[in-house]
C-alpha cells in the first residue's frame, strides 16, 4: 500500500468511526428514553406484583427487562465496539503512514484521547451494565473527534527531535488513558449530581430514574478515578524523567507541567474529600468535574493559547 | 491529610481557647484537620495558576520585562507581589509548607496508631454477625471447635491475621493499605526535601559554542550561570570540549515545513585536564554525562563569518559572529563590534538562511536551512560605548554617539566597501553554533526514588482493601452447629462477597452463588 493510500484509509476509518458513533448516539438515546418512559409509569412495571416496589432499575447489575430499550441499548453497545475498532484502525494506519507512534500532534492526540474515552467506557462495560452512561460518553467522543477532523487536522509528518524518545510512548499512553478515565468519571459525576438532586427532592421520575442510585454513581466515579490517579501520577513522573533528558531539568514549571500538577492536586483533593465528612458526595462530584476542566485546560488551553515547550508543531 | 475512612469525622469547630498552650493546640488541630488540608490543597492549585498565565523570570525574563513595560500600572505591582516568579514567591512557599506541616501532623500520629495496630491481634468478633452488610448462616453436623479450627487454619493459610475467642474467629487483612498510605505521604515529604536539596546544591549554566571553537567548564566561560545557595562555583567539574560539527536537518515536506528533524553535536571531549581526547555526541534527548554534570543540547543558530578591514588596511576581525534566531525560519540578528578598528566600527546585521524580501515583512527567511543565505548590514562608526563601564549586551549595538555609515545586503563572498573610506566588510562564509545547558542537580536521583516510592504507596493505599471477616459458631437445640460468617470492609468501596464466600466455601457452607 502506498503512503498516500495509507493516509486516505486512515482518514476513511476515522470518518467511518464518527458515523458509527452518531448511530450509537441515536441508539443510546432511544434506549435511554425507553428506560425513562418505562419507569415513568410505575403502575405498568408493578402490574400484577404485590407490594408497590420502588420504581426504576436501581440496581445497575440487575438484568434490564426486555423491550425496545434493551434492544436499542444492545445495538448501541455493538456500535460503540465497532466505532472503537474503526478508530483503532484509523490510528494504526496513521502510525504506519507516519512511520512512528501516532502521537505527534494535536490531531493525533485527539484521536487517541477519544479512543481512550471509548476504551475506558468499554472496559468498564465488560464488568457491569453501564449503558446508561453511553449517551454522555458517546457525545463527548463525537465532540472531540469532530474537533479533531475539523479544526486540528494536520498531515502526518515526522517528529521534532525533542519528541523522539521511548518516553513518548510511555508518557503519552499513560496520559491518554487518564484522559479517557477523567472524561468518563466526569460524565458519571455530572449524572450523579443530577440524580442526587432528584433523590434529595424525592422526585425521581422520567429519564433520571433510568440512572443507577446516586451512591452507586458515586462509587463508580471513585473507582475509575482511584484507577486513574496513580496512572496520572505515573504520567507526571515519566514526563519529568523525559523532561530531564530532553530539556535538562525534570521540573521547570512549564505551563503544561503546571497544569498537570494542578490537575494532580485537584484529583488528590477529590480522593481526600471523599473520605472527609461534609465533603463526601456532592462536593466530591464537583471536585471531579473541576479536575476534568483542569485536564481540558491542560490539553487544549496550553497547546493552543499558551507559549509552552509542549506546543509542538501542527497544533 | 491522610485518608480518614476509618477515623471518626472531624470534630465540629469549637472556639479557640484563650490560654497560649490551648490556643497553640487548637491551631495545630485545625492545621492538621482534613478540612484545612483540603483547603490548602485547593489553595495550592489556585496559587500555581498565575505562573502558567504570566511570563516567568525563571523561563523567560525578556517577556517578563516586556509585560511590565506594556502594563505600567499592574506590571510593577504584580512584580512586587512575586507574580513573575510565582514558584519562588513567599506566598506560594507558605501554601506548600503549611500543607506539608499539615501532612506531617497527620502522618506522625497515624504512624503510631498503625504501628500499634500492626502489633495487636484483630479485635473480638461482634456479637451479632447477622447485622453485618455481608453475612451467611447455615447449620452443620461438625463440632463447633472443629469448624473454628478449620476456619482459622483456612484464614491463616490465606495470610489473614487471625484471633480466636470463645465461639468465634476474627480475622483481618489489608494492613498494607494504611502502610501504603503513610508511605505515600512520607515519600511526598521526602520528594520536597530532595527538590530543596537539589536547589541548594545544584547549578546550571548556559553557553553558546561556535563550530570549531571550544568550552572549558569554568564560571567565566558561561554566558549565564546560576547556582543554589550552597553550590560552589569554584568546584565545577574540569572538563573541556570543542564543538567539531553541528548537524541539523529540517522538514522539507509540505506538512510542518521547516520543523526541525535532527539536532546533533559532535564534540571532542577532555573529561579532565590533560586526559586523552575522546569523541562524544550530544543529541536532544541524549545528554552527555561527565563527572556529575550533564551537558544538554538546547538551541542552535547561525554564525555568519565576516572579515573586517579598517581604514588603515588592518584586518581587525576575521571569524564567525553569533546571531540569535528570531523566528522558526531562523531569521537571525547579531552585532559585530570592532573597537580596535580605526575608527571604531559597529555593525548590526540581519541574517537570512533562505532570503526573501516582500513589502509587508521586509527581509525575512523562508526556510531554516541555509539554502540561499544573505545578510543585511547596517554599519556605524564612532564610540561603541565599551569604555563607559556600563555592561553591554554583545547582541545589541548602542548607536548613541555613533554615525551610520550606510546599509548593504551581502551574499557569501561579497565585499562591501564602507562609505567614506572606512574600510571593507567581507561576508566570508557561515558556520553554526549550538547552545548547551550544563547542569548539576544532586537532588534528582533522591527525588526520583521518592516519587517511585510515593507511587507504590499510592497504589497500595488505593488498591488494597482493609477488611475483616468473622466466624461464629453456636449450638442449635437439635445438637447441630449453627455457623455464621460475616465480613466488614473498612473502606466503603470494597466488595466483601468474595472474602465471605471463600470462608464459607472452606467450611462447606453456603456461598452467594449457591
Amino acid at each position: 500500500m502506498t503512503s498516500a493510500s495509507l493516509a486516505e484509509w486512515s482518514n476513511l476509518a476515522v470518518y467511518s468511526s464518527m458515523l458509527v458513533l452518531v448511530a450509537a448516539l441515536i441508539a443510546f438515546a432511544v434506549s435511554f428514553a425507553a428506560r425513562g418512559r418505562r419507569v415513568m409509569t410505575p403502575e405498568l412495571v408493578t402490574a400484577g406484583g404485590g407490594a408497590p416496589e420502588r420504581p426504576g432499575p436501581s440496581d445497575d447489575d440487575a438484568p434490564v427487562p426486555d423491550g425496545p430499550g434493551r434492544r436499542a441499548g444492545n445495538i448501541a453497545m455493538a456500535l460503540t465496539w465497532l466505532a472503537s475498532g474503526l478508530l483503532l484502525v484509523g490510528l494504526v494506519l496513521r502510525g504506519l503512514w507516519a512511520g512512528r507512534v501516532p502521537w505527534g500532534n494535536m490531531y493525533e492526540f485527539s484521536l487517541t484521547w477519544t479512543f481512550g474515552i471509548l476504551a475506558v467506557f468499554l472496559v468498564v462495560s465488560l464488568r457491569r451494565d453501564i449503558r446508561w452512561l453511553g449517551l454522555p460518553v458517546i457525545f463527548l467522543s463525537i465532540l472531540s473527534l469532530g474537533l479533531a477532523v475539523t479544526v486540528l487536522y494536520t498531515e502526518a509528518a515526522q517528529l521534532v527531535p525533542a519528541l523522539r524518545s521511548w518516553w513518548l510512548i510511555i508518557h503519552v499512553a499513560a496520559a491518554v488513558i487518564c484522559g479517557g478515565a477523567f472524561s468518563v468519571a466526569a460524565a458519571i459525576s455530572a449524572l450523579y449530581l443530577w440524580r442526587e438532586r432528584a433523590e434529595r427532592k424525592g422526585h425521581v421520575t422520567g429519564i433520571v430514574a433510568a440512572l443507577p442510585d446516586a451512591s452507586r454513581l458515586d462509587t463508580l466515579a471513585y473507582r475509575i478515578l482511584a484507577f486513574a490517579f496513580p496512572l496520572w501520577t505515573f504520567a507526571v513522573i515519566s514526563g519529568a524523567i523525559w523532561a530531564e533528558y530532553a530539556w535538562g531539568r525534570y521540573w521547570g514549571w512549564d505551563p503544561k507541567e503546571t497544569w498537570a500538577f494542578i490537575t494532580w492536586v485537584i484529583y488528590a483533593g477529590y480522593l481526600h474529600a471523599r473520605s472527609t465528612a461534609g465533603w463526601r458526595g456532592r462536593r466530591a462530584a464537583y471536585i471531579s468535574l473541576l479536575g476534568f476542566v483542569s485536564f481540558l485546560i491542560n490539553y487544549f488551553g496550553v497547546n493552543i493559547f499558551v507559549n509552552s515547550l509542549h506546543s509542538y508543531a501542527g497544533l | 491529610m491522610t485518608t480518614t475512612t476509618d477515623l471518626p469525622p472531624a470534630e465540629p469547630a469549637a472556639p479557640p481557647p484563650l490560654d497560649a498552650v490551648g490556643f497553640a493546640r487548637w491551631c495545630w488541630r485545625q492545621l492538621t484537620s482534613m478540612r484545612v488540608a483540603l483547603i490548602l490543597l485547593f489553595l495550592l492549585a489556585i496559587a500555581a495558576i498565575p505562573g502558567s498565565v504570566l511570563p516567568q523570570r525563571g523561563t523567560d525574563p525578556i517577556r517578563v520585562n516586556e509585560w511590565i513595560e506594556g502594563n505600567p500600572t499592574w506590571g510593577p505591582v504584580l512584580d512586587r507581589l512575586g507574580f513573575f516568579d510565582v514558584y519562588a514567591a513567599p506566598w506560594f512557599a507558605a501554601v506548600y509548607l503549611l500543607l506539608f506541616i499539615s501532612v506531617i501532623g497527620c502522618v506522625l500520629p497515624r504512624t503510631r496508631l498503625h504501628w500499634r495496630a500492626l502489633r495487636s491481634a484483630p479485635p473480638d468478633a461482634p456479637r451479632r454477625l447477622d447485622r453485618m452488610p455481608e453475612h451467611r448462616t447455615w447449620t452443620t453436623d461438625a463440632a463447633p471447635q472443629a469448624v473454628l479450627d478449620r476456619a482459622s487454619e483456612d484464614l491463616a493459610g490465606r495470610r489473614w491475621r487471625v484471633a480466636r475467642g470463645d465461639g468465634w474467629v476474627s480475622a483481618e487483612k489489608g494492613y498494607w493499605r494504611e502502610t501504603g498510605n503513610l508511605l505515600f505521604h512520607a515519600a511526598l515529604i521526602a520528594l520536597l526535601i530532595a527538590v530543596g536539596y537539589g536547589a541548594l546544591f545544584g547549578w546550571r549554566g548556559n553557553v553558546i559554542v561556535r563550530e570549531g571553537s571550544g568550552f572549558s567548564d569554568t564560571l567565566t566561560q558561561y554566558d549565564a550561570w546560576g547556582g543554589g545557595r550552597l553550590a560552589d562555583p569554584a568546584a565545577l567539574p574540569p572538563f573541556a570540549f570543542i564543538l567539531d560539527d553541528f548537524r541539523v536537518d529540517f522538514e522539507r515536506g509540505e506538512a510542518q515545513r521547516g520543523a526541525p528533524r535532527l539536532f546533533e553535536a559532535e564534540l571532542t571531549l577532555w573529561p579532565t585536564p590533560g586526559s586523552a581526547p575522546q569523541d562524544a555526541m550530544v543529541r536532544v534527548n541524549e545528554p552527555l554525562s561527565i563527572d556529575g554534570a550533564k551537558v544538554f543540547l538546547v538551541g542552535h543558530g547561525y554564525a555568519p563569518e565576516f572579515r573586517l578591514t579598517d581604514a588603515l588596511g588592518r584586518v581587525v576581525h576575521d571569524e564567525g559572529v553569533v546571531f540569535l534566531p528570531q523566528d522558526g525560519n531562523l531569521t537571525s540578528t547579531g552585532v559585530l563590534k570592532a573597537p580596535d578598528a580605526t575608527p571604531s566600527i559597529g555593525i548590526e546585521g540581519l541574517f537570512l538562511p533562505t532570503a526573501a524580501v516582500d513589502e509587508i515583512r521586509g527581509p525575512h527567511s523562508t526556510f531554516p536551512e541555509a539554502d540561499d543565505p544573505a545578510v543585511f548590514l547596517s554599519a556605524w562608526a564612532g564610540d561603541l560605548g565599551l569604555d563607559s563601564g556600563v555592561p553591554q549586551s554583545i547582541y545589541r549595538l548602542d548607536t548613541e554617539g555613533m554615525t551610520q555609515l550606510g546599509i548593504e545586503a551581502l551574499r557569501v563572498g561579497d565585499t562591501w566597501d564602507l562609505p567614506g573610506g572606512n574600510g571593507t566588510v567581507e561576508f566570508t562564509g557561515l558556520s553554526r553554533w549550538a547552545s548547551f545547558q550544563i547542569a548539576h542537580d544532586p537532588g534528582k536521583e533522591p527525588a526520583l526514588v521518592a516519587a517511585i516510592i510515593a507511587l507504590a504507596g499510592l497504589m497500595m493505599s488505593l488498591f488494597i482493601q482493609r477488611r475483616r471477616v468473622w466466624v461464629r459458631v453456636s449450638e442449635a437445640s437439635d445438637g447441630s452447629t449453627v455457623v455464621t460468617v460475616a465480613g466488614l470492609a473498612r473502606s466503603d468501596e470494597a466488595d466483601l462477597r468474595p472474602d465471605v464466600d471463600a470462608v464459607a466455601e472452606a467450611l462447606g457452607g453456603r456461598t452467594s452463588r449457591t
